[in-house]
């Protein structure tokens, strides 16, 4: 017997009688016996459930956790504090056992809490409209960019090189059999190059410098692989605020270049920061998109995390994913349904503007949890105290003179320095000896920048734990 | 009715607690010049940790899931999702986990992610799997752009059709639409399955491939499946295995076997990992042998000591998603395979199927069966009285919502009119499912005796019937409370 299956032979006796069958196999009878496995499955014998708990927290054990390492690692995923009651609450199994609400009535709890999630995504956004999640940041950007192909009906998008590396990469994945041209724009001063930004936005030669999306098909609306269009129209800008060195972006100014030339203008965004940032709707973006681990979820090692999208009002119909409305029930009391609909792939199938079905509710929920348990002064006080922590734990490793600095610029919870002494991974090798986990090593995915080191400080790191962090990094320790 | 979070909020409350700040840097105000910083709070709560607990607690109270009661959603695959999953899920050993750490300091993670590609090529009989893909749509964009990719490298260049049969999931032809081919769809014969000719008709040298479920979404198996495989693979097209309805054939017979080339599973359905209120999912993507460059990078390897990601593969697709999927979620599927075994998930697979047809032969003469056959997993019934009762599939859907029971998938596939799509998994028991069978055939008779009741359901529910329409024609998708300035 298996507990999850309660039939016990009794009942499978009687319910075979009762259907006309003299067996289990009589079932399968539809399934062609040449198809049909004759063995068993080579997998390993099942296990009862100590002994599965066993065997799982040995295979725990043969990871490091940031549970027990202070951890200095960012680079799109951070190790911020979770309040208890997240945990409570997404726990509750009327939530976490349920399907996505289609049955409005009894899926008012989830759907409620969906609108809150908007809601809240909105006001820390500025945006008008918020979608009920993504799987991800990257994906989040990569549907942000289709959004705006099918908003401007342009098929070129412009990229800052400050966009986390893995989100560009996802982005290009997405783009490049949708016949859409991805262009990337250079950094200076660890921002985007903005006059490069104006140069490609402008100049009728402008697109010779975009990189052709490869990989698509002749025959693809005439469009042959490696031959840069001639049309230089721009469906979006996306820039990412703080980006991926943790340097905040003039993107007041990338959006205003964006429209004068009748682009959308993208903004990636960090959550947390908005607690003290501008947000994007107040600088004018056209849709915010960004990662929410920050908000109430744990590292997992990557997933799952939830990705956010939000736009502007005139974009809400081409928006992607689930959307939450609110509405009347028959007696004229407030209620939550899924709504618009006529955009999903259930109803409108090869021409729905995504595919997306399934998408991170659980994970919204333990961000709307969480932003409930912060609120206004609590979500500001987690910026300010990643903003302070990492700006002394920058000037403490210049000052070791181990390490110098590579840009000039604002930052938040996360920036560079350049390591003089030794190799980026022999810091972090002493520093994981010293049980703590260290920087990104940006040399993999900015080939000009050796030996620079991504280091993020969250709220969690005390300065004692960051004294220490110095001190190995600087030499020092076991 | 419910407050909104907002409305229970109140200047001054709070719910968190944190450290004073230990530094002296100085906070935005010095270290942010002014022309980034936010000029005006975000507007969120401000509440007490009682409220938050008593509010969502209320919500989680006016929300149906698994663990509340039956939750027949036709393929959905409700199953009971198991609680020692959530606990080892929550291991720090797994949850703290960074996933840019050292592969090194990672060798659980990666060990996780290894097993169980090697674990679900065995299950769908396929060579190597990536975990990636975050949800069942998600794999299938990810499984199509591989096809895409293994016909532009042999220079097959004129390949941009994929073939649906009608019966398909809506995500299938918006998957190949994202993917950048065109669709064509291929009608079901008087069985529920692919008719042969009009698949003959459609392949050709445009044809990359054929997207299939099997079951299908009748709850039928495609017994042609073989001279399907075949016909697609004669034209030079690949065959696409949809899994979302892979609980009715684990252990028994196996995808690869039947000629797919391609195969995404839904951890969240077959693997009992839970449904979350609608995410998060996981769509890993296994492939056979010549279309493994073409997936995505990195993937997990193993060289007879250690456990490593493997990004040097220059033929992959790139990247769908950051870091490695929905690793959590994989975790939970891991240990559910390891709790079942081979012979725990043959049976997973046999008595789904034999629920399935006992609930079937329970309704079956009280509800109309447009494909009269031995089901698998899930069958689809048809309201066929809706002119003389009045009452449409719809009532009786939110009829049963008054008894506690979730209603089954309405008005899919598209293919069945007034369609109430049944699948009750292995893990419901006789009497729950005799229960349902007698509550469904009581409203089948109340349609015909007192239609307005039906017509009007649900009656015992948090809210009444809601009013859709309204939604979408008169959007309120954000909470506009007056101290909102606009």
């Amino acid at each position: 017997m298996y507990r999850y299956i309660p039939n016990t032979r009794e009942d499978q006796e009687k319910m075979l009688s009762a259907i006309g069958a003299g067996s289990i196999n009589e079932l399968f009878s539809d399934i062609p016996e040449d198809i049909r496995l004759d063995r068993d499955l080579q997998l390993p014998a099942a296990m009862s459930e100590p002994e599965l708990v066993s065997h799982m927290r040995t295979i725990a054990s043969e990871n490091v956790s940031t549970a027990d390492h202070p951890c200095f690692l960012g680079a799109g995923a951070y190790d911020h504090f979770i309040p208890s009651v997240v945990g409570h609450v997404i726990s509750r199994s009327e939530f976490y056992t349920s399907y996505t609400p289609y049955q409005p009535e009894i899926s008012q709890g989830m759907l409620q809490a969906i609108f809150e999630y908007q809601t809240m995504i909105c006001r820390l956004t500025g945006m008008d409209v918020s979608n009920a999640s993504m799987y991800d940041g990257a994906t989040a950007l990569a549907e942000a960019a289709l959004m705006a192909v099918r908003g401007t009906g342009r098929e070129k998008v412009l990229v800052s090189q400050g966009v986390h590396p893995q989100y560009r990469e996802v982005l290009r994945t997405y783009a490049v059999h949708a016949g859409i041209e991805i262009a990337e724009i250079g950094l200076t001063g660890g921002t985007t190059d903005l006059d490069e930004l104006r140069a490609v936005m402008s100049g009728p030669d402008g697109a010779a410098a975009g990189i052709k999306a490869t990989g698509g098909m002749s025959g693809e609306g005439g469009k042959t692989a490696g031959i840069p269009a001639r049309d230089t129209g721009v469906a979006a800008v996306i820039m990412q605020s703080p980006n991926f060195f943790g340097v905040i972006e003039d993107m007041e100014s990338a959006t205003a270049l964006a429209h004068e030339y009748g682009a959308l203008s993208v903004a990636c965004v960090d959550p947390v920061s908005l607690a003290i940032l501008q947000p994007p709707g107040e600088y004018g973006a056209d849709i915010a998109a960004g990662d929410g681990q920050p908000l109430g979820n744990p590292l997992n090692y990557g997933g799952p995390h939830f990705g956010f999208l939000a736009a502007n009002q005139k974009l809400v119909r081409k928006m992607p994913g689930r959307i939450v409305g609110q509405t009347t029930d028959s007696e004229g009391r407030r209620g939550f349904v899924l709504t618009l609909q006529a955009r999903e792939q259930h109803i409108r199938r090869e021409k729905a503007v995504s595919n997306i079905c399934s998408n991170q509710a659980l994970n919204a929920l333990a961000a709307t949890v969480y932003l409930s348990v912060m609120g206004r002064q609590g979500l500001k006080q987690v910026a300010e105290l990643c903003l302070s922590k990492s700006h002394y734990a920058y000037s403490k490793l210049l000052a070791t003179g181990r390490f110098e600095k590579v840009h000039d610029a604002p930052f938040f919870r996360e920036f560079v320095v350049r390591a003089v002494a030794e190799p980026v991974e022999a810091i972090n090798k002493r520093l994981l000896d010293n049980g703590i986990i260290g920087g990104f090593a940006l040399e993999r995915h900015y080939p000009g920048m050796e030996n620079c080191w991504l280091v993020a400080v969250t709220e969690k790191r005390t300065r004692q734990e960051i004294d220490k962090f110095v001190e190995v990094a600087a030499g020092g320790g076991c | 009715m419910a407050k909104l979070i907002f409305e229970m909020s109140k200047p001054g409350r709070t719910a968190y607690s944190l450290p004073p700040c230990d530094v002296e840097t100085g906070g935005s105000e010095v270290l942010i010049p002014e022309r980034y910083r936010r000029k005006k709070d975000a507007e969120l709560p401000e509440v007490s940790e009682t409220d938050v607990i008593r509010h969502f607690t209320e919500l989680s109270r006016m929300n149906h899931g698994v663990d509340n009661g039956f939750y027949p959603l036709g393929s959905c695959t409700m199953k009971y999702n198991p609680k020692v999953n959530e606990d080892i899920a929550a291991l720090d050993g797994f949850r703290g986990v960074h996933p840019l750490q050292d592969d090194g300091t990672a060798q659980g993670c990666i060990r996780i992610i290894y097993e169980m590609d090697r674990m679900l090529s065995e299950i769908t009989g396929m060579d190597r799997f990536s975990l990636q893909p975050a949800a069942g749509a998600h794999g299938e964009l990810t499984g199509l752009l591989i096809i895409r990719a293994y016909h532009v490298h042999r220079g097959d260049m004129g390949r941009n059709k994929i073939i649906v049969p009608d019966s398909a999931h809506g995500t299938n032809p918006a998957s190949a639409a994202m993917a950048g081919f065109e669709i064509i769809e291929v009608k079901s014969d008087e069985r529920g399955g692919v008719d042969l000719e009009a698949l003959k008709a459609a392949v050709g040298p445009d044809t990359a491939g054929l997207m299939l479920t099997n079951p299908n979404t009748l709850g039928l198996f495609d017994e042609n499946i073989k001279a399907i495989a075949d016909i697609v693979h004669e034209a030079g097209g690949l065959l696409y295995y949809d899994g979302a309805n892979a609980n009715a054939i684990i252990g028994i017979c196996r995808p690869g076997d039947m000629g797919f080339d391609v195969v995404h599973l839904n951890l969240h359905k077959t693997f009992s990992t839970p449904h979350g209120g609608g995410g998060p999912g996981s769509g890993p993507v296994g492939v056979k042998k010549e279309l493994e460059p073409f997936l995505p990078v990195p993937l997990a390897c193993f060289d007879g000591e250690r456990y490593l990601l493997d990004y040097d593969r220059p033929l992959s697709i790139g990247r769908v998603r950051s870091f490695y999927g929905n690793f959590g979620v994989i975790l939970r599927a891991y240990a559910y395979i390891r709790t079942m075994g081979p012979d725990g998930l043959r049976k997973v697979a046999e008595n789904a199927v034999l629920n399935a047809n006992y609930l079937m032969h329970r309704l079956r003469d009280h509800f109309d069966l447009p494909y009269d056959r031995t089901c698998m997993h899930e069958f689809v019934l048809s309201y066929g009285r809706q002119k003389e009762t009045g009452v449409r599939t719809l009532d009786i859907a939110k009829r049963l919502l008054d008894f506690g029971f979730h209603p089954p998938t309405v008005y899919f596939p598209l293919i069945v009119s007034e369609a109430l799509m049944i699948e009750p998994t292995e893990t419901e028991s006789l009497e729950t499912l005799d229960l349902f069978a007698d509550t469904l055939i009581s409203i089948a008779e109340e349609a015909e005796k007192d239609p307005e009741k039906v017509k009007t359901a649900p009656h015992r529910t948090y809210t009444s019937r809601l009013d859709e329409v309204k939604a979408a024609r008169n959007p309120v998708l954000v909470c506009m409370d007056e101290n909102r300035k606009e």
